[in-house]
């Protein structure tokens, strides 16, 4: 039984999915409060290492391995970079132009908070790059702690 | 005294010398000095609803105006995540 005790392991269970909805409240309203992908990912990060502290590496490679942490954390990446060359394409025709808020894409869905709206559709891409780079940071971070943390747990073994 | 301390005690005058003057020349707090604002920072504040249609400013700024900036931190990021995991693969079995 690897991990700590289990009252360690119950209060992670129930703080753990509290700290990941506000981070990822965090990321989902980056363009309209403080926060953003960076933030909210960091929180959503912390909860899952706490997580892996509570139970433990192994147990925790177990659920979910550091190899589709960095397929998450290149999807994330991708998604991000491509945001920003859709912006050739569309609107104005320039790197990280936000096409969706431009006079000739659509304009009347995104563009709220010129109206005096605070939205979560308003913004045009800008929500899109934060879930895209709160993914990345999510991801990133955990893959980094969990990576760290099972080496340390293998070498302590004597491999 | 060594010369490791000297060197140490003199560097910390410098930086703290720097720290101070620098803290006793910005502006006062809630006042609008008209003269030494930079142009971009009431672009900024007047347009950035109208252009970008983000309520929050500062994410208007970090990933729209300067959204180089962002990819740069990204790239930052990618490349520690890929470091770390190229540095512990050899100790999984």
């Amino acid at each position: 039984m690897s991990g700590m005790s289990r009252i360690v392991k119950t209060m992670a269970s129930v703080t753990f999915p509290l700290t990941m909805i506000y981070g990822l409240y965090i990321i989902a309203h980056g363009h309209l409060t403080p926060g953003g992908g960076f933030q909210g990912g960091a929180v959503v990060a912390s909860s899952c290492a706490l997580i892996l502290v509570a139970y433990g590496s192994v147990w925790t490679m177990g659920k979910i391995k550091e190899k589709s942490l960095s397929v998450f954390e290149s999807l994330g990446a991708i998604g991000f970079i491509g945001l920003a060359f859709f912006g050739l394409i569309f609107g104005a025709n320039y790197f990280f132009n936000n096409f969706l808020v431009h006079p000739k894409g659509l304009d009347i869905i995104f563009n709220g908070a010129a109206k005096g709206l605070s939205n979560i559709n308003t913004a045009g891409v800008i929500p899109l790059m934060n879930f895209a780079v709160g993914l990345k940071v999510i991801a990133g971070l955990f893959a980094i702690v969990l990576a760290m943390a099972y080496a340390t747990t293998k070498l302590k073994e004597g491999e | 005294m060594s010369i490791r301390n000297i060197v140490a005690v003199t560097f910390f005058a410098v930086v703290a010398l720097f720290l101070i003057f620098g803290a006793l020349m910005t502006h006062p707090f809630g006042e609008f000095d008209e003269d030494n604002t930079p142009e971009m920072d009431q672009y900024i504040i007047d347009n950035t609803q109208s252009e970008t249609g983000a309520d929050n400013g500062v994410t208007a700024v970090v990933f729209d105006y300067r959204g180089f900036d962002t990819l740069g931190e990204a790239t930052v990021l990618f490349t520690a995540v890929a470091g770390v995991i190229i540095l512990f693969r050899r100790l999984k079995k």
